[in-house]
């Protein structure tokens, strides 16, 4: 039994699922952070995979830039993360609905 | 071979990334998380690209994960998480009808045999090698600003942690919260 291209798109599926089912599920901003590190490495396998095989490098140099955003993103959204923390005590996202009229 | 690995491979990450959603104790949703990435380098390691699999060892779990290891020092990470859940009907079946949306989107072309490929993979050359062949020359113009990108980046994330909140940034936020004007008047 060879593995398809298919095979890695169905789990990248999958994986962006429990991507989507987190971020929308979760309250807490840390585990919305967590769910969307697995949705972009869900497109990373997608991309990684295409690029394997139809023979392409761009597949993967895309890859590596979603990595670098990934990266900066983690950079400063715990930065602010921490300063919702110091300034609730809490990161509960239904803390930060402020704006009620 | 690469049959049986990445279905053992694929179980696992789905496992493990079930966990990281399901789980009420943010530290088992974090190392749940890094293990989840390790395995995902698996898979690329499995597709024949070294380089982006290596780039997912250090990146990911490496540094990304180190940094929210970091960030944990400020949370409280013993305090079972509390919330209060909405309808879980709604959630499976948006999250379904994404999931088919995104195999059509990413399947049919490719099955298709639509997609020409831009740059033509490694000939010959191992794939780190080919990889920096085609990033040095072709992508030379976003590698460059993602480098700018990440020290603006790291310099923000300098920014934003070290500021002390109570005293510089309090203009900028609106302040709901009673209490801590008081401490500020203090």
């Amino acid at each position: 039994m060879t593995l398809t291209l298919t095979h890695y798109l169905v789990l990248s599926a999958i994986m962006f699922t429990i991507g989507l089912a987190g971020v929308i599920r979760r309250k807490n901003l840390l585990m919305l952070f967590f769910a969307t590190e697995i949705m972009l490495n869900a497109a990373n396998v997608a991309f990684a995979s295409i690029s394997a095989y139809i023979n392409d490098l761009s597949g993967q140099l895309f890859a590596l830039f979603i990595i670098a955003i990934a990266a900066s993103e983690v950079a400063v959204g715990l930065g602010l993360l921490i300063l919702i923390y110091k300034k609730y005590g809490t990161l509960d996202l239904d803390n930060l609905s402020i704006m009620k009229g | 071979m690469e049959a049986i690995a990445f279905y053992i491979f694929g179980a696992l990450i789905i496992g493990l990334f079930m966990v990281t959603i399901l789980s009420r104790d943010i530290l088992y949703s974090m190392s749940s998380l890094a293990a989840g990435m390790v395995l995902i380098s698996g898979l690329f390691f499995i597709l024949g690209e070294d380089f982006l699999g290596a780039v997912q060892l250090v990146v990911y779990s490496g540094a990304v994960m180190a940094l929210y290891a970091f960030g944990m020092m400020f949370f409280d990470a013993t305090r079972r998480v509390k919330e209060k859940n909405g309808s879980g009907l709604l959630v499976f079946l948006l999250s379904g009808a994404s999931a088919v949306i995104l195999v059509i989107i990413f399947a049919a072309p490719a099955i298709g045999n639509k997609i020409t490929p831009l740059v033509q993979g490694s000939k010959g050359l191992d794939n780190p090698h080919a990889i920096g062949e085609v990033l040095f020359t072709k992508y030379l113009i976003p590698f460059e600003v993602a480098a700018v990108m990440l020290l603006v980046a790291m310099i923000a994330g300098i920014i934003l942690a070290s500021k002390k909140m109570d005293e510089s940034l309090s203009e900028v936020y609106i302040d709901t919260d009673p209490e801590t004007e008081k401490k500020e008047q203090k």
